[in-house]
């Protein structure tokens, strides 16, 4: 039952999804890139339009989901933002990182082909910066619970009782084990 | 709440409260002893837990730096986070899984069985099975282990029947939910049966697995003998010109800096900071560190041969569904030689949720095979290896003089190399692993790296004679009288199982000869 549940909210999810590309607002020190439909916003404080676009790029290209709008790699951007803000550290290796990509084939990275953007990265893969992004990425992403649902991966159950009730021993295959290697839960 | 003098050189004092230093607390205050214990961590409570991956384990985890080395693929993936253990009132306890499981005959006298092993420093340990079954007894009692006392087991979940069905069809005879210091029926203090909540890891918001914070601390606190300082960090161990120790120095909350004098100083930090106090605590009589004239303060530092195997199914197995450790494989826990290592291991259920199965299916990968893997994760069951580990000299807790924690206190650096033994036994368990889920229908089969270690064991070890390990067979130290090591790191070897509930049941041993040697005033 849990099952079908989960599944429902999968689809209804997935049909909301958008993808797009960004358009670029600067107001008052903040840079604020907006996704084409509006349908998502980042508000920067020390990466620029430029970073924002090529990290949003990194992000996507690390850890491709296609049915992930651009919306959730936004979101490791912002993080990746909050860190370089209290970080001047963190501020210059991104800076300095995203210049070394756009000299690789002496043109903006951002605009070169998915096949020459990955080579590149491969080319860098040892370097701090994208060890950086990399290892920013794969935390900020998979801990963005709005996107739990797409991976059908339902987190915290204590408010709800715990999964006693929700399908924890729901498998629809597979042997069923006997009473003495797994006994009846205990319901009170 | 009993609240002790700083002055006051009567009470026992014990660094640390996770499963062997809370246990011990509590039965010294049940015998009548006042006991001072200092927890580095804050204490948190089934109410304040947080049942998120990440942030849980900022609220829980040991996040003070250290370092690595070695040629183990945590120093590359996670260097500074050789061990994955808590800073917190209870300790890792609040983080465990609750597999509680005696340890077998054989593998108390490791190096009678197993024989010499090159690059390994392989000692019997001083005591017999024998000898900690009653305690064990009592270890079981206290913490509800399923299985045991007439304590039924845990109904088996999701990743529990796939690993069944896989293990069934394979042949093997010995699986089931578990022994599991876990709740199954509730407890008339309150304390809930479990809820299959699923996030054990993460310090359970029912209270139904075992903690010493909710358990033996309130116990002890109970008894008005226990004064407990949370966020109190032991630096340094005192002593007298006679050698015998006299107090512990330690950092309060905000960084001031006290001295409690103590009778006896107990020493219960987990396998990295234990002996890290040890080896601070240096002085011109001690000038390798307190306790340490055997030179094996820090050394034979085990973690278990550990990895685990996750597997993708044709529907849907949401793993993450209740208990963290649902099951386990026992067939392959004995000692023979046949299959080409010594000791044994045992298979047991484990899940992580979607934040930290990105984080450690295969730590530094990226690109669209890593995301294709993490598109089936509901899809996925997964087992967890845990097996004997080799002792090695060489693979040792030391002071990285380089590197300075908050209070300028050099970090620990944890050098790890694994054993060709343990090489050997952690492929056997891929491949037995891998058959397990291939038996029940697996589409893919993934082998995943040992995350930081869980199991830190061994680095101030129990031996029969002073030059060839830091405590006796009570834990107390071979060279100060009344210095005590009281967790998983007195280990002389690390056994096939899951070590908790062989530190507990050492902690309740080691009650005794603390209140026996007061009584008669031989400490
Ligand atoms: C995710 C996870 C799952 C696990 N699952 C299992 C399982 O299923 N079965 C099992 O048997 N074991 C399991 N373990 C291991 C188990 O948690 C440990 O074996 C056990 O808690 C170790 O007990 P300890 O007393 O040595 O240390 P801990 O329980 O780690 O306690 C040490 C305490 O000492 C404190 N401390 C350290 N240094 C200082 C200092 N200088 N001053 C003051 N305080 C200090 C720390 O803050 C900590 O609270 C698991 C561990 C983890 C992390
Ligand atoms: S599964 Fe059971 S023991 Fe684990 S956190 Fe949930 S209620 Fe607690």
């Amino acid at each position: 039952m849990g099952t079908r549940r989960i599944y429902e909210n999968r689809r209804a999810f997935l049909r909301k999804l958008v993808q797009g590309t960004a358009t670029v607002a600067i107001a008052g020190g903040a840079v604020s890139i907006v996704g084409v439909d509006g349908a998502w916003a980042m508000s920067l404080q020390s990466i620029d339009a430029r970073g924002a676009k090529t990290l949003l790029r990194m992000a996507r290209l690390m850890y491709p989901h296609d049915q992930l709008g651009d919306f959730y790699y936004a979101k490791v951007v912002e993080d990746l933002d909050r860190e370089a803000t209290g970080s001047p550290e963190t501020a210059r290796l991104l800076r300095d990182g995203v210049a070394v990509l756009d000299e690789a084939y002496g043109q903006p990275w951002i605009e070169l082909s998915e096949g020459y953007q990955l080579q590149v990265m491969e080319k860098i893969s040892a370097e701090p910066f994208l060890g950086k992004v990399r290892g920013a990425t794969v935390v900020s992403l998979y801990n963005n619970p709005t996107l739990w649902p797409v991976f059908a991966y339902q987190g915290s159950s204590a408010e709800y009782g715990g999964y006693l009730d929700r399908g924890f021993d729901d498998l629809a295959w597979g042997e069923i084990p006997d009473e003495e290697a797994s006994p009846e839960a205990y319901r009170g | 709440m009993a609240k002790y003098d700083l002055n006051d050189d009567h009470v026992v004092v014990i660094v640390g409260s996770g499963a062997g230093g809370g246990t011990l607390a509590n039965e010294l205050c049940q015998k009548g002893i006042d006991v001072v214990l200092l927890e580095a961590g804050q204490r948190q409570g089934p109410d304040t837990f947080i049942n998120d991956e990440w942030a849980s384990f900022a609220q829980l985890a040991w996040l003070d730096k250290r370092t690595t080395s070695g040629s183990w693929r945590v120093a590359r993936d996670f260097p500074n986070l050789p061990a994955w253990i808590c800073k917190t009132v209870g300790g890792s306890t609040t983080h465990w899984a609750g597999a509680s499981l005696r340890f077998q005959e054989h593998e108390f006298k490791a190096r009678t069985t197993y024989g010499a092993i090159d690059g390994a420093n392989l000692l019997d340990w001083p005591i017999t099975l024998a000898e900690l079954e009653p305690f064990y007894d009592r270890a079981e009692k206290k913490m509800r282990v399923t299985r045991t006392n007439g304590y039924p087991g845990l109904p088996g979940n999701n990743n529990f029947r796939v690993m069944y069905t896989g293990a069934k069809r394979l042949g093997y005879k010995t699986v089931h939910t578990g022994r599991m210091a876990i709740n199954s029926t509730p407890l008339d203090d309150g304390r809930s049966s479990c809820q299959q909540a699923g996030f054990c890891f993460q310090g359970c918001k029912f209270g139904a697995k075992w903690s010493t914070l909710y358990t033996e601390i309130p116990a002890a606190e109970e008894t008005g003998r226990l004064d407990l300082r949370a966020g109190a960090q032991a630096l340094k161990i005192e002593h007298d010109a006679s050698g015998k120790v006299t107090g512990v120095l330690y950092a309060d909350e905000k960084g001031d800096q006290h001295l409690q004098k103590a009778r006896v100083v107990c020493v219960a930090g987990n396998s990295i900071e234990s002996p890290r106090l040890l080896l601070n605590s240096a002085s011109s009589m001690f000038p390798d560190g307190l306790g340490n004239s055997s030179g094996q303060v820090g050394r034979n530092y085990m973690r278990h041969t550990t990895g685990s195997v996750y597997a993708t199914f044709e529907k849907p197995v949401f793993m993450f569904r209740g208990t963290t450790m649902a099951g386990i494989i026992q067939d392959e826990a004995h000692h023979d030689p046949k299959r080409g290592f010594a000791g044994g291991y045992e298979l047991e259920t484990l899940s992580l949720g979607l934040p930290f199965m990105a984080a450690f299916l295969d730590p530094g990968a990226w690109g669209r095979e890593f995301t294709r893997k993490m598109d089936q994760y509901s899809h996925m069951a997964g087992m967890w290896i845990v097996g004997e580990d080799m002792p090695r000299e060489t693979n040792r807790v030391t002071l990285n003089t380089e590197v300075k924690d908050q209070f300028g206190l050099p970090v620990a650096n944890v050098h790890f190399d694994d054993h060709e033994n343990d090489e050997r036994m952690r492929s056997h368990a891929f491949r037995q692993g891998s058959e397990v889920y291939r038996a029940a229908g697996a589409l893919e089969v993934y082998e995943v790296p040992p995350y930081p270690s869980t199991h830190n064991l061994g680095s101030n070890r129990m031996s029969a004679e002073a030059k060839d390990g830091v405590v006796n067979r009570h834990g107390q130290s071979w060279d100060v009288k009344n210095l005590f090591v009281s967790d998983g790191s007195q280990f002389t070897t690390g056994a096939t199982e899951n070590p908790t509930l062989t530190i507990v049941a050492l902690a309740i041993r080691q009650a005794e000869f603390i209140r026996d040697g007061m009584a008669k005033n031989e400490i």
